[in-house]
């Protein structure tokens, strides 16, 4: 006869306690500190590694299931979205932009952060971290898959989508920009990683990234963005639960570590706000359907909830960061700055840019009273005056770069918009140019970090970035053309929307789905 | 007081589950995005399995909220009967 069981399974707490805990050992032919190399040398103070917690409690049979579950719901809309022509239901191709740049750009960060949390996983000696940083280090990793396998159905049809992964984030100038975040970060130590990552980016900014960014691709279309999207960022609300854990973790082990964490967090926060001016010029002016400025997101999901959480963390003795006096006056001015830098120098990226119409500049208007009208308008009408006489202008040569953060120099003065600012630190008798005080700042306390970085239109001009066999003496030589060559960018990817393939191809293809002929 | 918040995608598993937060706390506030379906709520906000299983008419474990999930704001606790965010100021 069939019993029924009455036997309660294990709680969520008890199954966390057996599954997260007592599944380590004490070394006995090495010292604890040869094994965990990693674990002191940045100051951080630590007596009890079980007070760590993951708040949803969340164990490895659940991940596997729930994550499955996810995987299972994307790959049903990606083959949808691949039977139906997804990629014609979009609002028109100028769209495409902004996923190339989340492809090029944000994908293979994905791929980083997956690395970076299997060695912080590696590097910490606390079980309930290590079982935390598992998980993350298999989210990221999916993150890159899917998004790579959901964007791949763009690559059938337009340009730009070939080597975001291979080639071009190693290469390419604006892309240095989010590289160098990642790159700075995995060179830290474990726990400068969390907050760099699982505070700074996951937690205070992701929801800039991912929240206003999805819901723009559902504004226009884009089912395949959408879907992994919100797959991805089931995993990130995990991930900022986490970020925000580490961090009360580490201040609540010990007041020593005050000090360190605050330096951390204005450092993240100042390079995570700069990274993020790529999404800005994004919401502003790359969907053709918006959903939202730039300044609003900012202020709902930066001044608003960052607010609140710095209102919490101040009870451990943490201060805002400075950096964000300065924000206050940036959320007025970085999309346009930044748009018009790209704008004239799409001719070497690997996507299309365009100038607002009519209609666009006055959404602008409206939404940035103070600033567009008075700062930014006439520079636009000047260059649509220009194109529409057939010159379209394109600046010959490539930008210098802020030695920290590597966006160009195109941010002014917090005072005076009509600016540019420069910064200048001296480190062993050679001079480094900084975007801003929050870029001077950081390099300053680190001047032997920064002064190694990568700096691709410097490489470039130093001739180490062509193809092999180049040679920079032959008649008619161009070393921009051959840049592009090395970074895999063909002339069709390249300038403005306007009379590209993708716009002809684009409106050829939603011209045949809806005619016989 | 603080704002904490949680964002479901909108489909059809999401829509009994925003159902019970908003009666389980009068004090939320819907906020209906492209896609997206966020809840605000000055101080905290509670997220009951029950309430959840009443209108589903089966068995709900908490841990489902993971698969349609976008973001949320405040610390968290979950438990096997509800899972709370809140700032602690």
């Amino acid at each position: 006869m069939d019993m029924k069981a009455n036997k309660k399974k294990l709680g969520l707490k008890e199954k966390y306690a057996h599954m997260t805990r007592g599944l380590d050992w004490e070394t006995t032919y090495q010292p604890k500190d040869k094994v965990f190399p990693q674990a002191t040398f940045e100051g951080i103070k630590v007596h009890d590694w079980d007070k760590w917690e993951d708040p949803f409690r969340l164990t490895m049979d659940a991940y596997w299931k729930y994550q499955a579950e996810k995987e299972r719901k994307l790959y049903a809309v990606l083959d949808a979205f691949a039977q139906n022509n997804g990629h014609l239901g979009i609002t028109d191709a100028r769209y495409l932009s902004a996923v190339k740049l989340f492809l090029t750009g944000i994908s293979p960060l994905e791929y980083m952060a997956h690395r970076g949390f299997a060695a912080a996983g590696r590097n910490f000696p606390g079980v309930g971290p290590r079982v935390a940083c598992l998980m993350q280090s298999i989210d990221e990793v999916r993150h890159a898959q899917t998004q790579i396998h959901a964007l791949s159905n763009y690559n059938k049809f337009y340009e730009g989508f070939h080597a975001g992964a291979s080639h071009q984030i190693e290469r390419l100038w604006y892309l240095s920009v989010p590289k160098s975040f990642f790159d700075d970060a995995f060179s830290a130590g474990p726990f400068e990683w969390m907050i760099a990552i699982g505070f700074s980016f996951e937690y205070v900014l992701t929801n800039l990234l991912f929240v206003p960014f999805m819901s723009g691709a559902a504004y226009n279309g884009d089912m395949a963005t959408v879907t992994f999207g919100f797959s991805a960022q089931s995993d990130e609300a995990r991930h900022m639960t986490l970020g925000l854990e580490c961090i009360k973790f580490m201040l609540e082990q010990d007041p020593d570590n005050l000090p360190i964490v605050q330096k951390w967090i204005d450092k993240w926060a100042w390079r995570g706000i700069r990274v993020l001016s790529l999404v800005s010029t994004m919401m502003d002016y790359m969907l053709p359907k918006r959903v939202m400025s730039w300044k609003e997101a900012w202020e709902i999901y930066f001044e608003q909830n960052g607010g609140a959480l710095f209102n919490d963390l101040a009870k451990y003795g943490i201060k805002v960061p400075d950096c964000i006096a300065q924000c206050t006056v940036d959320k007025e001015h970085q999309s346009h700055q930044l748009w018009l830098t790209l704008c004239t120098h799409s001719h070497a990226m690997g996507l299309h840019t365009w100038l607002p119409d009519a209609e666009e500049m006055d959404w602008l208007s409206a939404k940035y009273p103070n600033t567009f009208d008075k700062y930014y308008r006439p520079r636009f009408d000047e260059l649509r005056e220009r194109a529409d006489k057939g010159e379209r202008f394109f600046a010959n040569t490539l930008p210098m770069l802020c030695q920290v953060c590597q966006i160009p120099m195109l941010f002014t003065e917090p005072d005076d918009p009509t600016k540019i600012c420069y910064r200048e630190s001296e480190f062993q008798g050679e001079k480094y140019h900084t975007c801003s005080d929050g870029c001077k700042h950081i390099f300053d306390d680190e001047p032997e970090k920064y002064i190694q970085a990568w700096l691709p239109v410097y490489q470039l001009y130093q001739g180490n970035c062509w193809p092999e066999g180049t040679d920079p003496t032959a008649e008619g030589f161009n070393p921009v053309a051959k840049y592009l060559e090395w970074c895999h960018i063909d002339a069709k990817d390249t300038g403005d929307y306007e009379g590209s393939s993708d716009q002809a191809n684009f409106a050829a293809w939603r011209g045949a789905a809806t005619q016989n002929t | 007081m603080s704002t904490v918040f949680i964002a479901f995608q909108t489909n059809e598993d999401t829509r009994p589950i925003v159902e019970s937060i908003l009666a389980d706390n009068p004090h939320a506030v819907l906020d209906e995005q492209p896609a997206m379906v966020k809840i605000n709520a000055e101080g905290s906000l509670v997220i009951k399995r029950e309430s959840i299983e009443e209108r589903i008419g089966r068995d709900f474990d908490l841990q489902e909220l993971q698969v349609n999930l976008i973001t949320l704001s405040g610390y968290l606790d979950e438990d096997d009967d509800q899972l709370t965010l809140a700032w602690k100021n």
